[in-house]
């Protein structure tokens, strides 16, 4: 069966189904080709958070500039995505961190990110469970968290609203216009999208593409026991540790009450069993920063892979092929920027500029094969 | 067999009091209360009776979550609905 | 990082102090094995011989022996670790487990798996009050101390439970007002006719076993949907063409039972048409672990003391003993089809819930939320039914007749478990 559409995107995640949305919306005809259920990737393995991170200047764009779609967005979100202004604070173990977090105030204030640095008695206030011997932290208001299946769904959703298809099919290949389903279908565009995350090599052979495996915990329901999502400051260096195993401290709310308990980042754990050594690890850290964890009643416990790239920056844009573009390598981000990396898809798409620039994220930038450093 | 005397604890505030042996979800039962709120807001009390449901659950001494089914009153205990 | 103490070790490791459990451990022991019987209930006798308060269990007041069996029970050095909730397999033949916040190591030679079935629950319109519980579970309650004398209980439902556990509750003073079976006249008399005695005489048997009651025993009739603010208070039941509302304190519905198969599923064994496959003498596909009683097929005591005979005495590597007792177990397991047959559950019930009854309890997910999904994993993804703490035992049973879905695979923690427990194993007392 042969379809022609204008694009067609592999991988209804967030990110494709994001992208699926704003190029339905500017008028293309789109086709999303999925191979399990749309959000069922990295997107059901995560943490759903929204969140402004300052790891480089670019992220720091990337991240400012998508928390503000999914503000603007927020009020058409339905209940089922569970859209929560939460806010974040970046918690300071010691003076050390506390140091970091003026920097990083410092930053964001300049990105015009709002963000407030807080002493430990104002921390104990906003967070009576956390550890009282804690330097302080950083609020960051804005931030958000929410039940990323939902949203992948929802965008999706309304992508069809614009007569974006929905295909369900295993990929085996896309290059050069057209696209090879494993029952024998082709679909041809002058436009294809590799949004399939940490599989995305197996489409593009060579792009610079790692899978980071991460386990999360979901406890059940304990109503005010955490108000803000929790990062340790130490998070910026377990996501940048490359051949280590590393676990930090991230806890996140649920409205139901519930608590997500991350993170952990591995390399080189290619199956997707639970690795028990690793979630001991990363729920003593949490229980570290936040003592009565201990004594909450732990529901499920999963694992996914994130798509990691050698500069924490994901890849958007063109490849050598003139067909083929990715959206792809977010790493522990891809729901904070889906939004934005849709947008600046699209924007190149259609030649048209873009809000913020988009070469930091070009996959030119990287030379093929490039170490993850 | 000479009976045992009764179990006195507390429940959601108020002092009751209940025959030796009974679960902590008959002692709800008995003060004709759920044990606890769904996520809708239902009012929830038991249904396996088994340990599998989980829709007995209620705060023992401070600890949530506990299927009162497998739980046995004992005297002092403060048992809170959730 | 926590590492767990040294395991401790057994030869022969039993998995749920029902009948099948205890005949299991009791046969092993006898045999000479060192046995540990690990059960999650505050007492030995898992729901059959669920202990009555202030006795210790098991219920001899049942049939099936019990009392023999507890008195052999008592009489073997068996390490009863009564109270432990099983969560993990950390590494083959090796079990973690769960106690008050306190987690631990049994490690075995041999693993029986006797962890029994639990109650079907179909939705509908006002299953979720207060006071609407299972068959089963009405009972258990009573035998924890629930007073019952003089309460308005109607019985629905499916499966010999239902006279049965009417039986116990008139005997406990309660007022049993009426007991509605789904399964039709027509099913019951030949099933009743299949056990070889007269067919007319059985099927009197059942209705005067009612009767003698003074309840009437109502076929091809099911709960369309319960009434009630804050607590059930009527239940309206279906009546040949007719409905009939009925006043009552409590609704005990349960349609037969479905094995609890997640701990062997989560071990790796077989599973076929819902059920633990096992050989003549329960070996399960695993080496090394056998399974006994109604996680194999739903086929009564008889046979699940039969089951549980002859995985203890194979695996304290009696087999010729084991052998001798297989000729009887398939004749008690024989009645399992029967009985499966008799108390099918006929397509009408899959009509009684309607778009906005509630089908998840745990994460309060309706009917008409589930519907637009092909799969269970497309449904719970979507909807989040099955990621409450039943983990998808309650409504997975219920999706699996309703929407013809299968559950997913069984990932540990078997059963919610305190963070504490995941983080470090101690020695148990």
């Amino acid at each position: 069966m042969n379809s022609a559409a204008d694009v067609v995107i592999l991988g209804c995640g967030i990110v494709g189904a994001a992208t699926a949305l704003e190029c339905a919306r500017a008028g293309m005809s789109v086709t999303v080709v999925e191979q399990d259920t749309p959000g069922s990737g990295a997107t059901a393995a995560g943490m759903g958070h929204i969140v402004v991170m300052d790891d480089s200047p670019a992220q720091l764009a990337l991240t400012t500039y998508s928390r503000s779609l999914w503000n603007q967005l927020s009020p058409e979100l339905p209940a089922s995505v569970e859209y929560n202004r939460s806010g974040t604070i970046w918690v300071a173990a010691d003076d050390d961190e506390m140091a970091e977090v003026h920097r990083k105030l410092a930053c964001y204030a300049q990105a015009g990110v709002t963000a407030e640095a807080i002493n430990p008695n104002e921390l104990s206030e906003a967070e009576p469970n956390l550890h009282p011997a804690l330097a302080g932290g950083l609020l960051v208001p804005d931030d958000a968290v929410l039940y990323p299946p939902a949203a992948a769904r929802f965008l999706m959703d309304q992508a069809r609203r614009h007569n974006a298809r929905l295909v369900y099919g295993r990929c085996l290949s896309a290059a050069r216009g057209e696209v090879l389903l494993e029952d024998g279908t082709r679909l041809h565009a002058g436009i294809l999208v590799n949004a399939t995350g940490a599989v995305s090599p197996e489409l593009t052979p060579g792009i610079s593409v790692k899978k980071r495996k991460g386990h999360l915990v979901i406890t059940d329901r304990y109503p005010n026991f955490l108000n803000h999502q929790l990062v340790e400051l130490g998070y910026l260096k377990s996501a940048h540790s490359t051949t280590a195993d590393s676990v930090a401290f991230n806890v996140q709310p649920r409205l139901t009450g519930q608590i997500l308990i991350g993170s952990s980042r591995q390399f080189d754990a290619e199956d997707n069993q639970v690795d028990r050594g690793i979630v001991a690890d990363m729920l003593e850290r949490a229980a570290l920063y936040m003592p009565a964890i201990a004594g909450l009643s732990a529901l499920r416990i999963w694992s996914g892979f994130r798509a990691a790239t050698p500069d924490k920056l994901p890849l958007i844009g063109p490849t050598e092929d003139p067909t083929l573009f990715l959206a792809t390598g977010h790493e522990g981000l891809g729901i904070t920027t889906s939004l934005a990396t849709a947008h600046l898809l699209t924007d190149h798409l259609l030649h048209r500029p873009s809000t913020i620039a988009p070469e930091p994220y070009l996959p030119s930038r990287l030379a093929v094969g490039a170490a993850h450093v | 067999m000479s009976e045992l005397p009764p179990i006195h604890l507390t429940l959601d505030g108020q002092p009751i009091t209940v025959e030796p042996g009974s679960t902590v979800a008959v002692a709800i039962a008995i003060a004709d209360i759920p044990c606890r709120t769904s996520i809708t807001g239902e009012p929830r009390g038991p249904l396996c009776a088994m340990g599998i449901c989980f829709e007995c659950r209620a705060t023992i001494n401070g600890i949530a979550h506990r299927r009162t089914c497998q739980v046995v009153c004992e005297p002092g205990m403060d048992i809170v609905t959730q | 990082m926590s590492y767990p103490v040294q395991p401790e070790h057994f030869q022969t490791l039993v998995v749920g102090a029902g009948p099948a459990g205890i005949a299991a451990a009791v046969s092993a022991a006898e045999a000479g094995s060192r046995v540990a019987l690990i059960d999650d209930n505050p007492e030995p006798g898992g729901q059959i011989w669920r202990a009555e308060r202030n006795h210790p269990g098991p219920d001899v007041t049942h049939g099936g022996n019990a009392a023999r069996w507890r008195n052999r029970l008592a009489a073997v050095p068996v390490t009863r670790l009564q109270g432990w909730s099983v969560f993990d397999q950390p590494e083959p033949m090796t079990l973690r487990a769960e106690r008050e916040g306190v987690a631990a190591d049994f490690s075995a030679d041999r693993i029986i798996l006797a962890t029994g079935a639990r109650e079907r629950f179909l939705p509908f319109p006002g299953w979720t009050l207060p006071n609407v519980m299972g068959v089963g579970a009405l009972q258990a309650m009573v035998k924890s101390g629930l007073p019952i004398r003089g309460k308005r209980v109607v019985i629905a439902g499916s499966g010999p439970l239902l006279l049965a556990v009417a039986h116990t509750l008139h005997a406990a003073g309660a007022n049993v007002v009426a007991i509605a079976e789904q399964a039709s006249l027509a099913s019951l008399a030949a099933f009743t006719a299949s056990l070889a005695t007269s067919p007319a005489k059985l099927l009197q048997g059942l209705r005067y076993k009612a009767a003698t009651l003074g309840v009437p025993y109502h076929t091809g009739s099911w709960p369309l949907r319960a009434h009630g603010t804050g607590r059930v208070t009527s239940v309206v039941l279906s009546l040949k063409e007719r409905t009939h509302e009925i006043p009552c304190d409590y609704l005990a519905c349960g349609f037969h039972l479905v094995p609890n198969i997640e701990l062997p599923a989560m071990l790796g064994c077989r599973i076929e048409d819902g059920f633990v496959a096992v050989d003549d003498l329960q070996h399960t596909s695993v080496s090394g672990i056998f399974c006994a009683g109604e996680t194999t097929g739903i086929a009564g005591l008889e046979a699940s003391l039969l089951e549980g005979e002859i995985a203890g005495l194979a695996a304290a590597n009696r087999t010729a003993k084991a052998q001798h007792l297989v000729p009887r177990k398939q004749a008690a397991s024989r009645f399992a089809a029967r009985l499966a047959r008799a108390f099918s559950l006929r397509p009408e019930l899959k009509s009684i819930p309607q778009d906005n009854t509630i089908v998840c309890r745990c994460e309060d997910v309706t009917l008409d939320a589930l519907r637009p999904h092909p799969t269970w994993r497309a449904a719970k993804l979507h909807t989040r039914c099955g990621m409450g703490p039943c983990q998808g035992r309650i409504c997975g049973s219920a999706t699996a007749f309703l929407l013809d879905w299968n559950p997913g695979s069984v990932r540990p923690p078997m059963l919610p478990t305190l963070v504490s427990s995941l983080t470090s194993t101690e020695a148990p007392d």
